[in-house]
């Protein structure tokens, strides 16, 4: 017999380890239930702690479904590499989909705002992947604490034939029983990482050392100052305003996207306790940095509604 | 040293530290106005989580909202929904989350609303701890009441009775006591063993985050105090062992385990243990993880199990030791919350799940509906949203059970719409039906019993002569029976006398024989063997000489054939 685990002290698992085991049987139950599960892989560190937990859920076992990634084109680069040396390292199969429809040709943040560029690429691509191959559930790392319109989302996310969210015609949640009924057409967003916070999930990253995209932590990046954010200059599609000239700045970003979306924070937190470190002292919430939620009242609900994650 | 601190000059040590809080999970209650969301705004704002740019914004919306007197309306925090927002109450199950030095905090925060009752049992559901605000003002209300009884039927063993708006009765010690007093009494009758009373005023923060020196007549800890450190009961892991099984692993020929959360209980490697409903019985091998074998394992705990006998075990069964088994059989009574538009209605058939099986169930009988304001049982013929009743449910297949007041993963379930897949309500097992229905073997082997057709028809047999008037009138009589009776979801059939031999047969099978006098002044009538079906007569004739079809099913009502 091989050596065994001692055993967590009687009546105490670690907030960490109850997170961990409803996250695991959340996965399971879904993949019992379901015909055509899916797992959305965006890349970031909430998407890493999902896949370590469903590796953990169907352990000796593979992942008993492929990792989608709806890829706009405007990935920081850095991720995609890290995308393709995870997934091979570890055998996961990885599918990726781009919105290559009429309405997303030429489709750029620049020109067409965020708003725009995140429902045609992000959105609208999700959509058409889930119909192409047919899936009726989907994970998402999503977490209750990151937004206010979150706090009320369900673990099961029922979702119409649109992909559409109606927050008056959820269905109640109770225990740990999951409704995973659905008539043909229909399908669930699942979201593991419901209970998490973002502490929660940087310790949980620290204690599993588990690898996530070097642009976490801190490095010289060239960055450019608009609206108050720090973008990174990634290629050269960055279109520059008059005047605009990128500097190297000692930078890290606490969410990743799109690049030109994603704003940066100066940082020196070269390791995991540094940043969490950082996280517990500052003073802004992790989705400041991304623009796409402040374009107008409510409007994280508003792309749920359409389809959103 | 102040975590804050900790964090600033041995962060190594701060997560050491962290890493061994335990969760809290806690569920507040109030009416629309009682100042809940200001207390929860308060609790995330003085505990350090609100960031500067969502404190910028709360300080916007403050000004716009113009609430009280230019201050910050803490409230705004948490109302989450545009839809929320503009009717200003809040709809939904929010969850928040904070942490504290000792403590990870889950707040549900549910809506107070008449009409919110489903939100409260669903927020309960996971809750170890309920915060039960009560305005200083009005102390213990009609709702207050509500909150309190659902959060004793959904098994909530702390109890906190927040008296807010203290600032709003003078910061009085007197007014504490008068509406402790009256809690007190409720928390007998509700059964509540740990309740604490807690004066305080969310709005300026008294004896939320810190002692409040206007009543310092108030020797208690403050609210956050008090979660952080009130013991937990839960208990789970000295009960007997429930492993539901929740998927099959097989990834390879030479592995097959068992994957699943441990509803309560402990087991251990070398552990006899038997599955259920098989009753085979095998041993346990190991006790596979990610992170290695485990030499135990306790509730809450998701594991896979692997067994040293091929016996066939499948998602829906349950592993469970042998000297402690739980209850098996098809029918269950239950308390229920009702949460659907569309009522609960006896003999409708819904899908249950109940761990991880999910079967096929009939409402055998609403037994009675409580008045959640007064307490009060009262006869129902049906439940509506947000009802809370008894009732008696019959399952198409065996069910595994524990009461819920034993044990929470095993005595819970949810009802789902066949057509719609909409949850309609939640149970909580009270122990196995009490009537007819319990009948039923246990196991459901063997030969199918008279008492188990009875069951499945929802019906007693009986034997209806339709005597008097002429034969078309008599058969036409029957006819109308016969529909009725089946529109109504019952079994009847028309016998022909001369094959009244067959009517024990019949009767065995439990249906309702309907049978025509063959005319003339000689009516079939016994001496028949009915068997243990009851014997009618039901007289024909035209107009007020013959019994209507009302009649005759309020006769067939009355003398317990259906219901």
């Amino acid at each position: 017999m091989p050596d065994l685990v001692p055993p967590p002290a009687l009546n105490h698992l670690s907030h960490l380890k109850q997170l961990e085991a409803e996250s695991i049987h959340i996965l399971r139950e879904v993949v019992a239930e379901f015909d055509n599960p899916v797992m959305l892989y965006s890349v970031g560190k909430d998407s890493a702690v999902m896949v370590r937990l469903a590796q953990k859920a169907f352990f000796p076992g593979k992942l008993p479904f492929p990792l989608l990634h709806v890829d706009t084109t405007w990935k920081f680069r850095e991720m995609i590499t890290f995308r393709d040396a995870f997934c091979k390292e570890h055998g996961f199969d990885l599918l990726v989909h781009t919105n290559t429809a009429p309405e997303a040709v030429g489709m750029n943040p620049f020109d067409h705002g965020s708003q725009k560029h995140t429902t045609v690429m992000k959105t609208h691509a999700l959509l058409q992947a889930l119909e192409k191959w047919g899936f009726d559930a989907a994970f998402g790392g999503a977490r209750r604490d990151e937004e206010k319109s979150r706090a009320k989302e369900r673990v099961y996310s029922f979702r119409d034939k649109l992909g559409q969210w109606d927050p008056k015609n959820q269905r109640p949640e109770l225990w740990s029983l999951y409704n995973g009924k659905i008539n043909k057409g229909e399908s669930i967003r699942v979201f593991p990482l419901s209970n998490w916070t973002e502490l929660d999930v940087w310790q949980y990253i620290h204690l599993e050392s588990i690898p996530i995209v070097p642009l976490y932590f801190a490095a010289k990046r060239p960055v450019v100052e608009r609206d108050g954010a720090l973008i990174m200059v990634d290629d050269a599609r960055m279109r520059l305003e008059p005047g605009e000239v990128p500097a190297e700045m000692t930078v890290r970003f606490r969410t990743l996207g799109d690049y030109p979306l994603t704003g940066a924070i100066e940082s020196t937190a070269t390791t995991l306790p540094e940043i969490i470190r950082e996280m517990l002292l500052t003073k802004h919430s992790e989705r400041q940095g991304r623009m796409i939620d402040h374009d107008e009242k409510g409007s994280m609900e508003t792309k749920k509604r359409e389809g959103y994650f | 040293m102040r975590e804050q601190d900790l964090i600033a000059v041995d962060i190594e040590g701060y997560l050491r530290t962290h890493e061994q809080k335990e969760i809290l999970r806690l569920l507040t209650a109030g009416s629309v106005d009682d100042g809940k969301s200001t207390l929860i705004g308060r609790l995330l704002h003085d505990s350090n989580m609100v960031y500067d740019d969502q404190m910028a914004a709360l300080r916007k919306d403050s000004a716009k909202k113009s609430s009280a007197d230019g201050e910050i309306d803490y409230s705004l925090l948490v109302d989450g929904l545009l839809s929320e927002r503009e009717q200003g109450i809040t709809i939904d199950v929010a969850y928040r989350y904070f942490a504290t030095p000792k403590r990870k905090f889950i707040i549900a925060d549910t809506p107070g609303h008449e009409q919110y009752t489903r939100n409260m049992a669903t927020g309960a559901s996971t809750a170890d701890l309920a915060v039960i605000l009560v305005d200083a003002r009005y102390g213990v209300l009609p709702q207050t009441r509500r909150h309190s009884f659902i959060a004793s039927l959904l098994g909530i063993k702390h109890i906190v009775v927040a008296i807010n708006k203290m600032d709003l009765r003078g910061y009085e010690e007197a007014v504490f006591h008068e509406i402790k007093g009256a809690y007190a009494q409720l928390a007998v009758r509700l059964g509540f063993k740990d309740v604490h009373y807690l004066p305080l005023s969310a709005l300026r923060g008294d004896n939320v985050v810190t002692k409040s020196a206007a009543m310092p007549w108030y020797e208690g800890p403050p609210l956050l105090e008090h979660l952080e450190t009130v013991p937990l009961t839960r208990g789970g892991n000295t009960g007997p062992l429930r492993f539901p099984v929740q998927y099959v692993l097989r990834p390879n020929l030479d592995f097959r385990g068992f994957s699943g959360t441990l509803a309560s209980g402990t087991v251990r490697c070398g552990d006899r243990i038997m599955a259920l409903p098989s009753r085979k019985t095998s041993t346990v091998s190991r006790i596979v993880t990610f992170d290695g074998d485990l030499a135990e394992a306790h509730a809450d705990m998701a594991v896979t199990l692997t067994l040293a006998d091929e016996i066939d075990v499948s998602r829906g069964d349950t592993l469970v030791h042998e000297e402690a088994l739980p209850r098996v059989g098809r029918s269950i009574e239950a308390m229920m919350v009702w949460m659907n538009e569309r009522p609960m209605t006896p003999r409708s058939a819904y899908l249950i799940k109940q761990g991880t099986k999910v079967a096929s169930v009939e409402v055998h009988a609403i037994h009675e509906r409580v008045d959640v304001n007064t307490l009060e049982p009262h006869p129902a013929m049906k439940l509506g949203l947000n009802d809370i009743g008894r009732v008696t449910l019959t399952a198409s297949r065996a069910l595994l059970f524990d009461a819920y007041a034993d044990n929470h993963g095993t005595g819970a379930f949810i009802l789902i719409d066949r057509l719609t897949n909409a949850t309609l309500g939640a149970g909580m097992i009270l122990g196995p039906g009490t009537d007819e229905a319990e009948a039923i073997g246990a196991t459901g082997e063997g030969r199918v019993t008279v008492a188990e057709r009875q069951a499945r028809l929802g019906q007693r047999p009986a034997a209806l002569f339709f005597v008097g008037g002429d034969p078309a009138l008599r058969e036409a009589l029957a006819h109308g029976v016969e529909r009725r009776l089946w529109d109504d979801g019952y079994t009847a059939h028309l016998l022909d006398p001369r094959d009244l031999g067959a009517l024990r047969g019949f009767t065995e099978l439990g249906l309702i024989s309907l049978v025509l006098g063959d005319g003339g002044d000689d009516p079939t009538r016994p001496p028949v063997d009915a068997g243990a079906a009851r014997v009618f007569e039901v007289q024909c004739g035209a107009g007020e000489a013959g019994e209507s079809i009302e009649a005759i099913v309020a006769r067939l009502r009355d003398g317990g054939i259906i219901r």
